[in-house]
């Protein structure tokens, strides 16, 4: 369990909770997370998760579209090299993902706030781990408003 | 405006322990869209199921989102009663509160707040499902079983006496795998060879069962029902059809100091050779590697010799293709390689010895026909120490998990020196016995109290030669760690058991997910155990775990049944989860430009180019379309496409980004 989970208690109540969206394929990271709960590993309840078949299905507009809609976070996860249930998604994935950090980079937002990552079918603590890493961190940098500072529009 | 049902499942304690079912209900409700919103105690019961049928039936609902578990595990029941409610059962979403929500967090607000999150989330999807129908496709009704070891020899046999063809590949020149190798069976002390070789006669000769030794799957592709393997039967050098099996070139053959893989070193075979006796089938294969004739271009010594005039020194590897519906992976595993355990001095004094190769001297086929005479001299060894878990249950050095057989077959060991030696000493260090298994306690005990091994209850530190003995040092936990010293004339490692060093490319050629371990994984710890995630692909034996004979072959009847369960079907069932290209009408037709990106993503080729022409046949544009055959669902190709020409049914663009706007 971890030593940061939220406390019920008043102390707790003022901590800036962050809001983190998760894009995970469903063959690996799905049923990793799956494999978290049966294996009832704690971890911070700050993680929304968006169920899709392939990393590769992952268009970056819609980690954009979670940032401008009031995500702190946003963690993409699927399988590892090589282990793609669809063959190569994965790898599609990750070359885009070069691409959109760089991108995200130039734009202005902090990239430290999208983290990709890989988590297989059995890495139940894995997923606990990486869930507990990045709401520590992006506690740490605080809630992430830039992206309407960018925009001067307010939302979206 | 839709009207979408929620049903929050309590799921006993499970959920609502640590979840406010009945706060997650009330909030459901005020969400737009939603009409009916329940909490129930168990949703998959009866009663359960009732409650969503009535209300769909009632309300008149049209997307139903069941708040309970994974989706992996009751997605098929809520959609099935779904459809049994009148509506299409791909207008049913679950939202995950157990293993993603209540499992993994305490009691507490922020619990129900996440939990309100997640359903929310499925109703904005479920808002905007289409009715989706399956996609049915046929089935080949032939099996592929790859490995030809007492696991995957037991599949093909069950699967072919149920009718079907099978195709049997063996990456090694016979079938028979590793309890060919062994001497006798525990608990029951039968001869290995003597229960295992009628079954590989039986395999062989099969008429509905194709064999192929000395060959390795190369690829698969395709799809449940629908697979394509693709087999390289590596070249043996001997026209395998005219052989006779007569042996006279294996004594011709002048290169005589080969280590003999099947005796595990123990002896020498020839460069061209048959693994053993009972080799199925009994034709000899060249070892490239050490034959002269392709090292100095001179002997043929074989061909020269030869009656039949079968040897084939030019032959090259061949590529089959075979079109199957169902593959049971059973290939096996093997043991630990040794050499990081220099404590134990493995490879360095030849009289300590793994169990593979104990079990080639007590065989009566191996190289001292069953007589107990140690590797190093020859002699009769008087006192021999076993040392059980030598790399199993051991996290920092070994592996952490329990190699489950050795217990069993190093009691064996022990009784089978006994029997070969009645004066000589047994000594078992070992760290607990795990006898679970029906009459294998028993037969421990008979070890111990009839043929009197001892047994020592510690860790060895440390084995090293002093005066021609084997010095083992250890100590007796039982006595509270009383130092242990054995002068000991052999000492044998029950080794850990090991996923095959090749097992992961394997997994990443069939897509099935391995532990990390790289042992398979099955589709669940329980319930599944012979499937995997990839649909059509099932497993046998020690691949997926370590296992002992009975249960290799009882996984293995198992897998053959799953396999003739979906052979019995006149057609298959596909997720209807495929990409399409839209349609529009003239003369836009498809907001598909045609750039063919998602061509180039798509891993299974099944983007294709369809020509868009006018009356007079002239050529308007050229298009993408999707062959629904082929897809697979993965989505690569939504996310390349500029246009959002092409989407996802069940992953559409509108349903993903608005579960992403709802947060």
């Amino acid at each position: 369990m971890s030593a940061t989970a939220p406390a019920a208690g008043p102390a707790a109540a003022s901590r800036f909770e962050p809001r983190i969206v998760a894009f995970v394929c469903n063959w690996c990271t799905y049923a990793g997370a799956d494999l978290t709960g049966t294996s009832r590993i704690r971890y911070q309840p700050n993680v929304r998760v968006i169920r899709l078949p392939c990393t590769g299905r992952i268009d970056f507009m819609l980690v954009m579209t979670a940032l401008a809609n009031g995500a702190d976070g946003v963690i993409v996860s699927g399988c590892h090299p090589n282990d793609c249930h669809y063959t190569s998604g994965n790898f599609h994935a990750r070359r885009r993902w070069m691409v959109f950090r760089d991108l995200l980079d130039f734009a202005g937002v902090d990239v430290r706030r999208v983290v990709f990552s890989w988590v297989s079918a059995a890495e139940g603590a894995k997923w606990a781990e990486l869930v507990d890493k990045v709401t520590d961190e992006v506690r740490a940098l605080g809630p992430y408003r830039e992206i309407h500072d960018l925009s001067g529009t307010g939302v979206g | 405006m839709s009207r979408v049902g929620v049903f929050v499942c309590h799921c006993g304690e499970n959920i609502g322990g640590t979840v406010d079912c009945a706060a997650v209900a009330a909030a459901a409700a005020r969400l737009p869209g939603v009409v009916e919103a329940v909490d129930y105690k168990y949703m998959c019961s009866d009663p359960g199921q009732n409650l969503l049928k009535e209300a769909v039936k009632a309300k008149r609902l049209d997307g139903v989102v069941v708040a309970a578990c994974s989706p992996r595990m009751h997605e098929p029941t809520f959609r099935r009663a779904t459809e049994e409610a009148g509506l299409n059962p791909y207008q049913c979403e679950m939202a995950n509160l157990r293993e993603h929500c209540s499992w993994v967090h305490l009691k507490a607000d922020s619990t129900t707040a996440k939990a309100v999150d997640l359903v929310r989330l499925q109703v904005e999807k479920v808002k905007r499902n289409k009715p989706l129908h399956p996609i049915r496709v046929p089935v080949t009704r032939r099996a592929l079983v790859l490995g030809g070891g007492i696991a995957g020899i037991q599949a093909a046999l069950d699967i072919a006496n149920a009718g079907h063809e099978v195709i049997l590949v063996e990456k090694s020149p016979s079938i028979g795998g590793h309890m060919s190798q062994l001497s006798e069976t525990f608990p029951t002390l039968d001869c290995s060879q003597c229960i295992l070789t009628p079954r590989m006669v039986e395999v062989a000769r099969h008429p509905k069962v194709t064999l192929y030794t000395w060959s390795e799957l190369e690829r698969l592709e395709g799809f449940v029902g629908n697979f394509k393997a693709t087999i390289r039967k590596k070249a043996r050098k001997i026209d395998e059809s005219i052989c006779n099996g007569c042996g006279v070139c294996q004594q011709k053959c002048p290169v005589k100091k080969i280590p003999d893989e099947f005796n595990e070193g123990l002896s020498f075979r020839k460069a061209i050779y048959v693994p053993f006796p009972q080799a199925v089938p009994n034709k000899p294969v060249v070892d490239v590697a050490n034959c002269t004739y392709y090292k100095t271009g001179k002997c043929k010594a074989c061909e020269k010799y030869c009656d039949q005039k079968a040897i084939r020194l030019d032959q090259q590897d061949e590529l089959v293709v075979h079109e199957v519906g169902a593959v049971v992976l059973a290939t096996g595993f093997r043991t630990m390689p040794l050499e990081r355990f220099p404590e134990y001095g493995y490879g360095v004094f030849p009289d300590v010895i793994d169990g593979l190769k104990f079990e080639r001297l007590a065989s009566a086929s191996g190289p001292t026909g069953g007589a107990m005479k140690r590797p190093s001299d020859g002699r009769t060894p008087q006192t021999v120490v076993f040392i059980a878990c030598a790399g199993s249950r051991d996290a920092q050095k070994g592996v952490p998990y329990c190699s489950k057989i050795c217990c069993m077959y190093t009691a064996k060991h022990a009784m089978l020196y006994r029997h070969k030696v009645h004066g000589g000493r047994a000594v078992v260090f070992y760290m607990d016995v795990r006898a679970a298994g029906k009459s294998y306690d028993e037969f421990v005990r008979r070890a111990v109290e009839e043929d009197g091994v001892e047994y020592v209850r510690g860790r060895v530190s440390r084995v090293y030669q002093e005066d021609g003995k084997l010095v083992v040092k250890g100590a007796d936990t039982l006595l509270g760690g009383e130092p242990v010293e054995i002068r000991a004339d052999m000492v044998v490692l029950a080794t850990a058991v090991q996923a095959h060093a090749d097992a992961e490319p394997l997994a990443q050629k069939l897509h099935v997910s391995y532990d990390p371990y790289r042992f398979f994984a099955e589709a669940h710890p329980k319930l599944r155990p012979v499937e995997t995630n990839t649909a059509g692909i099932f497993l046998a034996g020690a691949c997926q775990a370590p296992r002992d004979i009975p249960e290799s072959v009882a996984q293995a009847s198992g897998a053959a049944v799953k396999v003739c369960g979906l052979f019995s079907q006149p057609e298959l069932c596909r997720e209807p989860v495929i990409a399409v290209v839209d349609r529009q009408p003239p003369p836009v037709f498809s907001h598909c430009t045609g750039c063919f990106l998602c061509q180039s993503a798509c891993p299974y080729q099944a983007i294709e180019q369809e020509e868009i022409r006018s009356r007079k046949g002239e050529l308007l544009k050229t298009v993408a379309r999707v062959n629904p055959g082929l897809c697979q669902g993965c989505g690569t190709c939504v996310a390349t496409c500029r246009t959002k020409a092409i989407d996802l049914q069940g992953y559409t663009n509108e349903q993903v980004f608005a579960e992403v706007m709802s947060l």
